[in-house]
């Protein structure tokens, strides 16, 4: 996960790569050019993404490992191709290392029911961060529960870097797990992943990345990073929404009981119980989302294509050209580390107007879309001291035109509400 | 530009934004709710005075969040005062957003309904101590769907 310097001019042609997405091509409230600025919520898809997934519907759909028929030969050859080069993507191991779930939340889930009640104890301890989404914060709640294990948190400095001197006194031998997002949905910030990882194992932990903000922004190397889990969503990097993926190490998936139960996930069902199945079909119990994990091979082909290096870089030059546009206006306070130091997010507060007013007004004055709340990060706004900020995250269609109406937006805002 | 019909944030509204009716607190408050809307972090406290037959001797209310929540909650003590837990009671959803005015898409229909939600509550919510509740609970107080916004994964 590097970085580089957001002044760098972008190696992408982002306006001839939103000539691929149909969506971006509409005019909204009859005139206004669609600006597209809500990308960490879900990002939109490519024609060669809607095209196979049409495809998959009109030309090779059936259920997956089930019939002894062409179609379903198809349907499982797209599935397990889709699992391969999603392994390839994040250089997993082998693809039994990739579990096709619905999305990067039940990813969570699935690790904190199976491999957390199997083995956290009362006591045990569970370290999260501050800035976490509430879907890496809430399933580790719930675990805790259930085991009365304890949760912790690493702090974050106003600025939102973590602060790593606390690991010290945080992790120790009771620490079973340290969960931990690679990039923060609302900051932006790009954590230490590597350093967090060789820490928990030091102290005898795992390690489990939320990276539902990273995997598709920056290049991800899970042998790299040594991690023990890595759980992401296809809607955030081009692909259909319904799925996501769980990387876990082998040792680790074949040590966990099955999480859900049912039909795909046995080896052996008998009257009086059953047996488990092999990897990764262990942890898809039910027909999994098939045709969006087929869409996902075309959503691989189309970062691969562009190059995720190329996009990283793209969206430090759209951040720091907003940082710059953003900054010029009177009244605009950015949250969050200066521009090198995070992903294509860019969160903010204006002065005495509430976040749903300025998602409001830039959404019905120059047909901007952003997110305006707490963005599903409510203990981390909690520490910021704000109930709500508006949000602008950017992806490779993304141009720096698209800042400008934004900045022009946000200039409408301020002149609409300031009357007397 | 925004055609007035289209417009939410119209004179009226903001006036009642920037200069609210009743906002603080009652004198002698014998009924009192208070509710967070978990989609931005909006929040509403209605206070209530009640008298006789269940007359609205004072009403205010106090909060903080968008515009549209907080001239929301203006409007409807406006609306409110003098009258009785009856009208509250028969205010429904769709007459609360007429009486707002500008036509609100169906997430900012919940900033607007907020306070209206936090009435129908406050009404059977007597402070301890007070002498009489305002009715018997009848179901008319929503709930408050935890709605979490498009960050859901």
């Amino acid at each position: 996960m590097s970085t580089t310097k957001p002044t760098a001019a972008s190696p992408l042609d982002a306006a001839s790569l939103r000539a691929d997405f149909p969506i971006l091509a509409q005019s909204i409230y009859d005139d206004r050019r669609l600006v597209y600025l809500d990308n960490a919520a879900s990002t939109q898809r490519p024609r060669q993404v809607i095209r196979a997934l049409s495809d998959c519907y009109e030309k090779t759909y059936a259920n997956v490992h089930r019939g002894i028929h062409w179609l379903s030969e198809q349907s499982t050859d797209g599935y397990e191709l889709a699992r391969e080069r999603l392994r390839g993507f994040i250089n997993a191991a082998s693809s039994d290392e990739i579990i096709f779930t619905s999305g990067t939340t039940m990813s969570i889930n699935l690790v904190a029911r199976s491999w957390g009640d199997a083995n956290l104890r009362a006591g045990d301890e569970i370290l999260l961060t501050t800035m976490e989404h509430h879907s890496n914060m809430v399933p580790w709640y719930q675990l805790a529960e259930r085991t009365g294990a304890v949760v912790r948190h690493i702090p974050i400095s106003d600025d939102g870097l973590l602060m790593l001197d606390a690991l010290d006194e945080l992790l120790g031998p009771r620490t079973k797990l340290v969960a931990v997002t690679a990039v923060s949905n609302t900051l932006g910030t790009i954590n230490p992943i590597r350093t967090l990882a060789d820490r928990a194992h030091e102290a005898g932990a795992l390690i489990l990345v939320d990276a539902a903000q990273s995997v598709p922004h920056l290049p991800t190397d899970v042998a790299e990073l040594g991690v023990d889990f890595l759980a992401f969503s296809g809607h955030k990097m081009l692909g259909p929404s319904g799925v996501g993926v769980l990387y876990g190490r082998r040792e680790l998936l074949e040590a966990m009981p099955p999480f859900l139960g049912g039909g795909n996930m046995i080896g052996e069902v008998r009257l009086d119980g059953f047996l488990p199945g092999e990897l990764p079909a262990k942890f898809e119990a039910g027909t999994p989302p098939i045709a969006p994990a087929i869409a996902m091979t075309a959503a691989v082909d189309y970062l691969e294509n562009v190059g995720v290096d190329a996009i990283h870089a793209h969206e430090q030059h759209l951040t720091g050209y907003a940082h710059e546009a953003l900054g010029n206006i009177s009244g605009v306070h950015i949250i969050g580390p200066p521009p090198e130091e995070k992903a294509g997010i860019v969160t903010f507060m204006l002065d005495g107007i509430h976040a749903h007013d300025v998602a409001e007004v830039i959404n019905r004055h120059c047909g901007v879309a952003v997110r305006a709340g707490h963005h599903c990060t409510m203990p981390l706004h909690a520490r910021l001291g704000v109930t709500a900020t508006t949000r602008a995250s950017f992806y490779l269609y993304n141009t720096t035109d698209d800042v400008d109406t934004l900045a022009e937006g946000l200039e409408i805002t301020i002149r609409k509400f300031r009357r007397k | 530009m925004v055609s007035e019909q289209d417009e939410i944030y119209q004179e009226r509204i903001l006036d009642h934004y920037e200069d609210p009716y009743h906002r603080g607190h009652c004198a002698h408050a014998t009924h009192r709710h208070s509710e967070t809307n978990p989609l931005c972090g909006d929040v509403i406290q209605m206070e209530l005075q009640l008298g006789d037959g269940g007359r609205i001797e004072e009403i205010y209310f106090d909060g903080e969040g968008c515009r549209i929540s907080q001239a929301a909650a203006s409007i409807l003590t406006e609306y409110m005062d003098g009258k009785t837990i009856e009208d509250v009671k028969k205010l429904s959803a769709p007459e609360m957003l007429e009486l707002f005015g500008p036509k609100l898409s169906v997430l900012r229909q919940k900033c607007c309904l907020l306070s209206w939600k936090v009435l129908q509550s406050a009404v059977h919510s007597p402070i301890d101590g007070s002498a009489r509740d305002g009715s018997s609970a009848d179901g008319e107080a929503t709930s408050n769907p935890a709605e979490n916004g498009d960050d859901a994964r």
